[in-house]
């Protein structure tokens, strides 16, 4: 048993050479495969990073020319408002409960981003003309307590800008007389250049609006 | 769901305690207890301010039953509006639909039910003037035992969710 140890090792001395060798070009090799697989992960990542601009693709199909107007009877449209990102919701003044909290919590976002919060607009369109004055709805959106420019305009001016951001409404008559509006109650994070570039769903937390909100003045 | 029973615990000894202090519901919470069962009282009530073309509110508060029989709420009145309706909010599909309950609003025994953004509203449905901030209006809610309860509502700014203390956890359903 002993004397084969020596053996082994006088024959093994230049196959470990070899062997060695061999586990230079394994190593190579798998430097390569490795290199390679790398370089497929950064392209297959670089796709998934381009995910996004797919969705920008539908993000370019919101937004678009409109004119509305200003409780002071001025005209304003998309125009008016580039070159500032904007927030914009759609609702109406005698909705009681999700629009005042919406326009509320935008206010009070706008408030913790301090002075970041005046580089962007809000921006509520009223789909109710029918009962909104432009009037009214200055009236309404000083209540809030911070700068929110109040929208109206006729119906096929509602319809330009309702189309545009795939916005939907719907009057629903209600007992007694009357009617309330079903509508989308999503608020449109509109870039300064005028695109989508994300949403703040009734139901998220003000933790992340605020993320939103301060990724929109960026 | 588990805090629910501790909630409604709560809001029920808060009440009872509110109840003490309020003279409408002294007077009245006896009768309604022994002749029916049903013990209500409203607390917490508050409205958003109005502007002035804006003639349509909401009122927000909690309603419980102290009582040992369930009861309903089937209606109100109000000074201030037109028509009082029980209203609630659907928000399926991100959006807002608004719409008067068909049946009457239960309030069952020994619970208690909160009317709150996003829920569950009294509608006042053609404002006689604007709400104004820091002012109080009646509210006169009418249930099949109960009868005819009052509640002051207190109306807050419009940017408010609800009373101090009212707020905690009202954000998430
Ligand atoms: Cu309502």
């Amino acid at each position: 048993m002993t004397d084969k140890f020596p053996e082994l090792e006088d024959e093994q001395s230049p196959e470990r050479r070899m062997e060695g060798l061999k586990a230079l070009r394994m190593f190579l090799w798998l430097a390569v495969v490795l290199i390679g697989a790398l370089a497929l992960f950064a392209i297959f990542g670089g796709e998934r990073h381009s995910a996004p601009q797919q969705r920008t693709t539908f993000a370019d199909t919101v937004g678009g020319p409109f004119t509305l107007t200003a409780p002071d009877g001025s005209a304003v449209s998309d125009q008016t408002l580039a070159g500032k990102p904007f927030a914009i919701f759609f609702g109406f003044t005698r909705c009681p409960d999700v629009c005042p909290t919406t326009l509320s919590r935008l206010a009070q976002l706008r408030q913790r981003m301090g002075t970041d919060g005046s580089k962007f607009a809000i921006v509520f369109v009223s789909l109710d003309p029918e009962h909104d004055s432009p009037e009214d709805i200055g009236r309404y959106v000083a209540l809030f307590d911070t700068p929110i420019i109040g929208l109206t305009g006729t119906d096929t001016q509602l319809a330009q800008i309702v189309k545009a951001y795939h916005v939907y409404y719907e009057k629903v008559p209600v007992e007694g007389g009357g009617y309330t509006i079903d509508h989308t109650a999503a608020v449109y994070l509109m870039g300064a250049d005028g695109k989508l570039q994300s949403i703040i769903d009734h139901h998220e937390g003000a933790d992340a609006s605020l993320a939103k909100l301060r990724r929109l003045v960026k | 769901m588990t805090i629910r029973p501790f909630l409604s615990a709560a809001v029920l000894s808060g009440t009872l305690l509110l109840g003490a202090c309020n003279s409408a519901q002294e007077t009245e919470s006896p009768v309604g207890a022994e002749a029916t069962g049903s013990q209500i009282a409203i607390t917490g009530a508050w409205s958003r301010e109005t502007a002035e073309g804006q003639d349509t509110g909401g009122a927000f508060m909690t309603i419980a039953n102290a009582g040992t029989a369930s009861d309903r709420l089937t209606g109100g009145a109000s000074p201030v509006a037109d028509a009082v309706q029980i209203h609630t909010v659907d928000m399926a599909g991100g959006v807002m639909r608004m719409r008067q309950l068909g049946d009457p609003l239960d309030i069952p025994a020994g619970s208690s039910v909160k009317l709150k953004p996003g829920g569950l509203h009294i509608m006042l449905m053609g404002l006689k003037q604007p709400l104004k901030r820091d002012e109080t209006f009646p509210l006169t809610l009418t249930f099949e035992k109960a009868g005819a309860v009052e509640a002051e509502v207190k109306v807050e700014p419009i940017t408010s969710e609800g009373p101090m203390g009212e707020m905690a956890g009202g954000h998430h359903d």
